[in-house]
């Protein structure tokens, strides 16, 4: 530290000294070889055709977002299934309500764009109701839902049916709020053959 | 196990023994009990589907009589289990040794029984530990009347040290058998499903324990989800239903050997699985496109018979002990409710009229009786019904009681009960038949499924 201190004080002292020019005796500057540059040949070059005017389409959307999923992935067939690929169902119910079709139909449209997908379709059930009923229950929702993808093209050898019963909630709230998130049919998306 | 049943008194024992009988059964009139005395055991059980407030029966168990420390232990033991077996059937109250006046030396002589009135015991159980090898000792007890100074019972056990648990659980049975002329329950086990974690998250493993809780083991290795698992009524076989694979279906699980085997792989879910009286066919729920039948399979040949053809649910099907009728669950009439058919299919009548849904039913082994689940009004309970749906009782209530099971001599019901919430626990719970005597059983942690296996052998 002390060292580079005296360095540093050094240094000043001797550009302290440099600000103040010695005189310098004044010369004449050599005069400049000129010579003349070697003729170019002159290349006449094709007019360029005009460009095509073409008018943009319009712009129908905004640019891609880059949080939204790849297009094809699982992600993206929750994402067009509107969040989460379930339907849901009215107490003790299997049959599909107006807005689980239009779910549904979103659900085919996007396995046909991907026909290399397949879909286990898990059947689920709230905790109102016993086991085995609920399992048999879950089996029918499960179905209701195969149904119905096929109906929209989905050739069934593209489909499996599992029923969890009242297994697998995915709502813990004891309310009508929780036992009806719990009541669905589950497409669990696999983009190879169905297991 | 080796043992040696060995009856010390036998003349005066029937006379003496319905003294008792009328004090567990106090419906029991005079002209009642001469009529017993001369009917078969069966006219017996009927007493206990009576409702009827029961004034257990006092019993003093004192510590079996022993010479050495390690008998003395086994001797503390072996009454604590008979203690505990005979207060949780509910029919028993054992005394607390404090309040015992004589301390016998001898069990091979008569008791003081005016000491032992005056503590108010009905019955005594004196009981004796001896040695006779290191893999070898003898478990000996008399029981008495009390009131009628006579023995009701001798029984001398032989077995190995470490089959204590397993000896003291068969002289509670003798002692049981003895006091009330039915078969006792208590050297039997519950298997069940283990449950971990919240509603949302739960790991259910398939496990066995005696049916007071002790010896607790998991069956299966892996963490496949398990469910419903049932015994053989006549072997030491359960059969359930696993997602191994991702495939639900019914296995078969020998707990002697640990042998398992799928039974039958079917394009859709089989599941419901009960086997019959004998043992030789299983009777099980069928998921094809949605629709939910019965079948029964021959387990011999393997070759199933279609029972239902319904389109609505078809589910949970019980077989009667003579195996000629089945009861089962189906919403065929709207909702679910029982129905009852021949074991060819035929003739199906449908039994619950009353408020609420049905599920889950199951056949006593008695024969005469059908528990069931009902929900009303937001709650379940467990029930019970005569076989043609009269006499209809509930017996318990809360947020979700499901999946009754009997216990091997029909007396008690055991279930599991749900709590709300997604924390909310699962637990076994038992109630006799009668209405009483509701407890929880104890479980190693949350539990649900149980399915009492029959007597050991």
């Amino acid at each position: 530290m002390k060292h580079y201190l005296m360095g540093g004080a050094a240094l000043l002292s001797l550009s302290a000294c440099a600000t103040k020019p010695d005189p310098v005796p004044e010369m004449t500057a050599p005069a400049p070889v000129v010579q003349a540059p070697a003729p170019v040949p002159e290349i006449v070059e094709p007019t360029p055709p005009p460009p095509v005017v073409q008018q943009l389409p319009p712009v129908v959307q905004s640019a891609p977002d880059p949080n939204l999923p790849t297009p094809g992935s699982i992600e993206d067939f929750a994402y067009q299934s509107g969040g989460e690929p379930r339907v849901f169902f009215g107490y003790d119910q299997f049959d599909l309500s107006p807005e689980a079709r239009d779910v549904l139909r979103r659900q085919a449209n996007w396995m046909q764009i991907y026909p290399d997908s397949t879909a286990v379709i898990e059947g689920h059930a709230d905790e109102r109701g016993t086991r085995e009923y609920n399992l048999a229950l879950g089996a029918r929702r499960a179905d209701s839902v195969q149904a119905f993808l096929i109906s929209q093209g989905i050739s069934p050898n593209r489909l499996r049916t599992i029923s969890y019963g009242k297994e697998r909630p995915i709502d813990g709230r004891p309310s009508e709020t929780g036992w009806a998130r719990n009541r669905n049919g589950y497409t669990n998306l696999r983009l190879g053959g169905v297991s | 196990m080796e043992r040696t049943y060995l009856e010390f008194a036998s003349a005066i024992v029937k006379t003496a023994s319905m003294t008792l009988i009328t004090r567990i059964f106090p419906l029991l009139a005079g002209w009642l009990l001469a009529l017993l005395l001369s009917l078969p055991a069966q006219a017996q059980l009927e007493i206990d589907i009576t409702k009827g407030n029961l004034d257990p029966v006092q019993i003093a168990v004192p510590d079996f009589l022993a010479t050495t420390q390690s008998e003395r232990d086994f001797g503390r033991q072996i009454a604590d289990v008979i203690r505990a077996d005979l207060e949780r059937s509910g029919l028993f109250k054992p005394l607390d040794p404090a309040s015992f006046l004589e301390t016998q030396t001898n069990i091979d002589y008569k008791p003081t029984f005016a000491d032992w009135r005056v503590i108010k015991a009905d019955a005594l159980v004196s009981g004796r530990i001896k040695t006779e090898s290191a893999s070898r000792i003898l478990v000996e007890f008399r029981l008495w009347d009390v009131f009628a100074g006579e023995q009701l019972k001798g029984v001398r056990f032989a077995t190995t040290p470490d089959n204590w648990r397993r000896t003291a659980h068969k002289a509670s049975d003798a002692i049981y058998e003895a006091l009330t002329g039915e078969s006792g329950y208590f050297d039997s086990r519950i298997v069940f499903i283990d449950e971990r974690g919240p509603k949302t998250n739960k790991t259910k493993r398939l496990a066995i324990m005696d049916q007071d809780g002790e010896n607790p083991v998991y069956l299966l290795g892996g963490s496949d989800l398990v469910l419903t698992p049932r015994f053989s009524p006549n072997s030491q076989t359960i059969v359930y239903m696993s997602y191994e694979n991702n495939r639900p279906n019914v296995y078969l699980l020998d707990i002697e050997t640990g042998r398992r085997e799928l039974l039958g792989d079917f394009p859709g879910m089989t599941y419901a699985p009960h086997l019959s009286p004998d043992g030789k066919s299983l009777i099980l729920t069928m998921e094809r496109r949605g629709n939910n039948d019965i079948y029964v399979m021959d387990l011999t040949s393997r070759s199933t018979t279609r029972l239902t053809t319904d389109p609505a649910i078809d589910v949970s099907a019980s077989y009667s002990p003579d195996e000629k009728k089945i009861v089962f669950n189906s919403d065929r009439g709207g909702s679910p409710q029982l129905y009852t058919m021949d074991a060819d299919g035929k003739n199906v009548r449908r039994i619950s009229f009353g408020k609420g849904r049905y599920s889950a039913p199951i056949w006593s082994p008695r024969g005469d009786k059908i528990a069931f689940a009902r929900s009303s009004g937001g709650k379940f309970g467990i029930g019970v019904m005569d076989v043609d749906g009269k006499n209809e009782r509930i017996l318990t209530e809360s947020y979700l009681d499901e999946s009754p099971t009997w216990s091997p001599n029909g007396r008690v019901i055991i279930f599991s009960r749900e709590y709300k919430g997604v924390e909310g626990r699962s637990e076994v719970w038992s109630i006799d038949l009668t209405g009483q005597n509701l407890r929880r059983v104890e479980t190693p942690g949350m539990a649900s499924d149980p399915a009492w296996s029959p007597l050991l052998p």
